[in-house]
């Protein structure tokens, strides 16, 4: 019975200890742009509008969200259509040199996500006629995220059972309607986890759209959130946070979305 | 991998069922036409930018001046130039620290943990701590170093304000375990996912037969757990070390510094390539980096993968 | 995410809207319109945002309006960028490789040769023709300053404007120290002395000058080369560099009495953010003498938009020229020194109608435009003298910098090379300060820069 107890006390206070570790961190963002003047301390906000009345009358801030979404939305569509029909494939059929070629294709996704990678992409969506272009920049971006997600499908997509399939079979369903109405409700929860991955590795992106996008109009929040410094690069820390703040509101949102719709984490199938 | 989670009863035919069956009568044909348009996307935008990048690193190419419009293949140079600069093996090493710290250890130990305690939970308590640990992976870099520079800030920080302890350096007295803490809040929600399903498909009655026969909570782990999640491990530990590898938000922390005790290598990359200019250098070290994440994924491979 | 729909139709849409984004994205401006872009490092709400403003609101209308008159059917865009200036040099490079990027183009003075180099720019007389080398507006301009746009006794640019550096003190705490308000060090060892009285007196930072790599470029500027200056060295004389010789040691020296004597606060030169924090420790009155440029007047301590105000800058903040070492000890037997920089603004040499953007860039620097950019407290010292007369009357630390300082300022080597040097140099700073004798420094900094210039030939021994 002690031991019980103790076990109790011990869990709530790792529980504690863990919500202590998770939430502090994230007191500026509740704060921070609700100050008049806010500094790197937190304070007890003294619930200004003002600085949310700075973002809207920004000429580029609130349209710089909407072209985020196109961006990430556009982005995990692709992702999430594309990595699917292909972990399904490599997960149900052998396709020789199947697994080299994931690892290697995963190995060099990670040298197209650096920095050195910013000259051949550039030029590539030159030759292309992609620069300037939303849609180049998904295609782009796609192209780094796919062998992750892929691969991160295809462990799904290992672990559900095939008898439903072969019952669909039976009665005579195409192999992409059995993708659409047996391996897709299986496996949702993975593929609305890959999508939320892929939205917000592009929701952060900087480097790529401000290479890529030249009209302003176009660009993402992450790249405005970069032109919000002063001359000398100072942060104005007013317009930042608050700034910050909005632009954490839909990746979240869209999160509390799929997690509700799609139950959202890893799963490895029904059984149970 | 194809192993990973399928049952146990499943072993008997393992070698029947070490390549998954066609059960949607695929075939060969039709599966090359799934896997057709996320290759083609990925060789024009993936392996063709990645070996231009490869075959940059053996040209002397600048962002500006003469090499801008003449490189010149210079072959090892700049693979030499590396090895031989005692930064490079500082930013190696301290990527070893990063990696090892926040992804392996970090990571990998918080996320299992936080999935193992909350496995059998349901409600509240469970969507509130999960919430939490997701929401610090999915805000943007950009704004999460905010969040960090003003929890780490030396005169008005939230934890020196917290421990009373005011002016402590933090991020300039221990650069490394600041980043290596920081990155291990930012990603321990992929973890904790990636556990939490592997930890679901652990049948209930294998744990409860082993408990009836009195094994301790370590040993349910090890015999029971482990070799159920081995799979899931690799693949874990696979991505999220290849990703820190990879990780450039440190030096939204601290630009590398103080005078480069911070200075992991996608950061020692960027500062090469971009902030210097000097492309073909660049390029050269992202190889290099390419080639060690081989390395890792090989050593995690033969550690982990099938021992039957 | 729309994994109900049918994935082939989900993709064949998304490939048919991007093969229309590609093609919208490609068409441009019929028959005899000209269709012109401007590009600058700023955004309206953001970096620069001044600019930008004076740029789209008042620039190209005008400009539009006096092209109308003169039978011209000319459209100007505004590119608006605010980002680091790394990051922006970066992308415009990669535009002007590719044959891109705006017909008017800002760069910074120090990438002048870099980019003339890579073939990035062209001499304006070859781009434009000679109304380039004949514009008006030159008879203006100091030689110093057009000496920024030059590069091999060529003309590549206009340039936009400029700066100097100064030594700026807190009166109010050396009224504290006993020191006087009108204050002028005339050597190293008086700036010294004077921290030392602030120091016991209480200042926490009595002096504040930038070391360390994580200020970048602005330890180069307002700290190195100011000191080496004042040592009498410089980077280079008659083409050869110069590596560990005595006035780099001299100036490292000076920054090992201040660091490693109490006099500054080493930590701050390692911070990621420890030039805004020496920002708002001087507005907070916690620094007693801090070298920084006209920048901090105009943006920093401003009293009306400033990031770090002081409502009281007029009277508390005192301002004097960098001393050299001893009097006649600095370069060129100076007394005092100091370092400048500027932007320049050029036509881009891939620009379908450069006699056009060339009348744009020039309109941008005519002494209207000029007039009516700096109105309203945004005063800057502009690169034509008369102007400056004009706008500069009533703001007494930039005539007292265009008087005074300028005319015995220097500006760095305009080579492609230059930014690595500047980065061996704060390094060496950086090792000072955390401890290193000067000697070592100057040492490391000799053998990096023989890797950098292409061996020991080319460094003068």
């Amino acid at each position: 019975m002690t031991r019980f107890v103790a076990g109790r006390i011990g869990f709530y206070t790792l529980i504690a200890v863990l919500l202590a570790f998770f939430t502090i961190p994230l007191l500026w963002l509740a704060t921070a742009p609700f100050t008049s003047d806010p500094t790197y301390e937190v304070r007890m906000p003294d619930f200004t509008s003002e600085n949310f009345q700075m973002i809207i009358d920004h000429p580029y801030a609130l349209w710089s969200l909407v072209n985020s979404l196109v961006l990430a939305v556009g982005t995990a569509v692709l992702v999430v259509v594309l990595s699917a029909l292909a972990a399904y494939a490599l997960s149900r059929v052998r396709l020789p040199g199947r697994d080299a070629l994931l690892y290697a294709l995963l190995l060099l996704s990670s040298i197209i996500t650096g920095t050195a990678a910013m000259v051949p992409l550039f030029q590539l969506a030159i030759e292309l006629g992609l620069i300037d272009s939303q849609t180049g920049l998904i295609l782009i971006l796609s192209g780094g995220l796919l062998p992750a997600a892929i691969f991160m499908i295809k462990d799904f997509m290992d672990s559900t059972p095939k008898s439903y399939e072969e019952s669909a079979r039976v009665f005579g369903a195409s192999p992409l309607q059995i993708v659409r109405h047996v391996v897709v409700p299986l496996v949702r929860p993975g593929l609305a986890t890959i999508a939320v991955w892929t939205i917000a590795n592009v929701w952060g992106n900087f480097l790529m759209p401000f290479l890529l996008l030249s009209d302003v109009e176009k660009q993402p929040a992450a790249v405005i959130m970069y032109t919000l410094y002063t001359e000398g690069g100072q942060a104005n820390l007013k317009v930042l946070s608050t700034f910050g703040l909005l632009y954490s509101v839909p990746v979240v949102l869209m999160y509390l979305f799929v997690s509700k719709k799609y139950g959202f984490r890893f799963h490895g199938g029904i059984k149970r | 991998m194809a192993q990973a989670t399928s049952p146990p009863e499943a072993r008997d035919d393992a070698p029947a069922r070490r390549y998954s069956v066609d059960a949607a009568g695929l075939g060969r044909l039709r599966a090359g036409a799934f896997v057709a348009p996320a290759l083609a996307l990925i060789t024009v935008f993936l392996v063709f930018p990645a070996l231009w990048v490869i075959y940059l690193g053996l040209m002397n190419y600048r962002l500006t001046g003469v090499e801008a419009v003449n490189p010149k293949i210079v072959g090892a140079d700049n693979f030499i130039k590396a090895i031989s600069d005692p930064a490079f093996w500082d930013s190696t090493w301290l990527t070893f620290q990063f990696v090892l710290g926040s992804a392996v250890i970090g990571q990998v130990v918080l996320g299992f943990s936080i999935a193992w305690m909350l496995r059998d939970r349901r409600g509240t308590l469970k969507s509130v701590v999960e919430g939490l640990v997701i929401l610090a992976w999915i805000l943007p870099g950009a704004v999460v170093a905010f969040l960090w520079v003003a929890l780490l800030d030396r005169d008005s920080g939230t934890l020196n304000a917290l421990l009373g302890i005011p002016g402590f350096p933090w991020l300039l007295d221990h650069p490394m375990l600041s980043i290596i803490i920081f990155n291990t809040w930012r990603g321990t929600a992929f973890s904790m996912m990636l556990y939490g399903a592997a930890l679901g498909n652990v049948p209930p009655s294998h744990l409860e037969s082993a408990r009836l026969a009195g094994a301790s909570g370590w040993q349910q782990l090890r015999d029971v757990v482990f070799p159920h999640i081995r799979g899931h491990i690799l693949t874990n530990l696979l991505l999220i070390s290849l990703w820190t590898f990879n990780d450039f938000s440190p030096f939204l922390l601290t630009a590398g510094g103080p005078d480069g005790k911070s200075e992991v290598l996608a950061v020692h990359v960027y500062k090469v390539a971009l902030q210097g200019g000097d492309l073909g250098y660049g390029a050269a070290i992202s190889t290099i980096i390419l080639l060690i994440n081989l390395v890792v994924a090989v050593f995690y491979l033969r550690l982990l993968r099938s021992k039957k | 995410m729309g994994l109900h729909k049918r994935p082939v139709a989900v993709v064949a849409a998304l490939a048919i809207s991007g093969l229309g984004l590609v093609a919208c994205g490609e068409s441009s401006g019929s028959g005899d319109t000209i269709e012109l872009t401007i590009a600058q490092n700023a955004i309206a709400g953001g970096k620069n945002a001044r600019s930008a403003g004076h740029l789209a609101d008042w620039v190209i209308p005008k400009f539009v309006e006096a092209q109308k008159a003169k039978g011209k059917d000319v459209t100007v865009k505004f590119v608006p960028s605010g980002v680091d200036d790394e990051q922006y040099k970066t992308k415009l490079s990669l535009d002007l490789k590719s044959g891109k990027g705006a017909d008017v183009i800002d760069i910074d003075g120090i990438w002048a040769g870099e980019f003339a180099e890579a073939g990035y720019i062209k001499p304006l007389a070859d781009v434009v023709g000679p109304e380039a080398e004949s514009w008006d507006g030159w008879a203006q301009i100091p030689e110093a300053v057009q000496g920024l746009a030059t590069y091999n006794d060529k003309k590549y640019a206009l340039p936009v404007g400029t700066d100097g550096r100064v030594l700026y003190f807190n009166k109010t705490l050396f009224g504290k120290a006993g020191l006087p308000a009108d204050w002028q060090p005339k050597s190293w060892q008086e700036v010294l002395d004077a921290g030392a009285k602030l120091k016991s007196s209480g200042v926490p930072v009595p002096i504040q000058i930038n070391a360390g790599t994580a200020m970048g470029e602005a330890t180069s500027m307002q700290g190195v080369l100011p000191l080496l200056a004042g040592a009498g060295g410089e980077l280079q004389r008659d083409s050869k560099w110069i590596g560990a010789a005595q006035p780099l040691k001299d100036a490292l020296g000076l920054y090992q009495k201040i660091y490693g004597g109490g006099l500054g606060d080493p930590k701050l030169q390692q911070e990621a953010k420890g030039r805004d924090k020496s920002f708002q420790q001087f507005a907070e009155g916690k620094i007693g003498i801090l070298m920084e440029g006209d920048y901090f007047w105009r943006g920093v301590v401003n009293p009306t938009d400033g990031v770090a105000k002081m409502a009281d800058r007029d009277e508390v903040v005192g301002y004097t020229k960098i001393p050299a070492m001893e009097p006649g000890k600095g370069v060129r037997g100076q007394d005092f020194v100091s370092m400048s920089g500027g932007a320049l603004r050029t036509v881009n040499p891939n620009s379908k109608h450069p006699k056009e953007a060339f009348e744009l860039l020039a309109f941008t620097l005519s002494p209207e435009a000029l007039k009516e950019e700096t109105k309203d407290g945004n005063v800057r010292i502009t690169p034509r003298t008369d102007v400056n007369k004009e706008i500069l009357a009533g703001q007494p630390l930039l005539t007292y910098i265009s008087d005074e300082v300028l005319p015995l300022t220097a500006f760095r080597p305009p080579v492609a090379v230059y930014p690595q040097v500047s980065a061996a140099l704060q390094e060496a700073t950086a090792a000072v300060v955390s401890g290193k004798t000067p000697d070592e420094a100057a040492a490391d900094y000799q053998r990096k820069l023989e890797g950098i210039v292409g061996g020991a030939g080319n460094i003068a021994s």
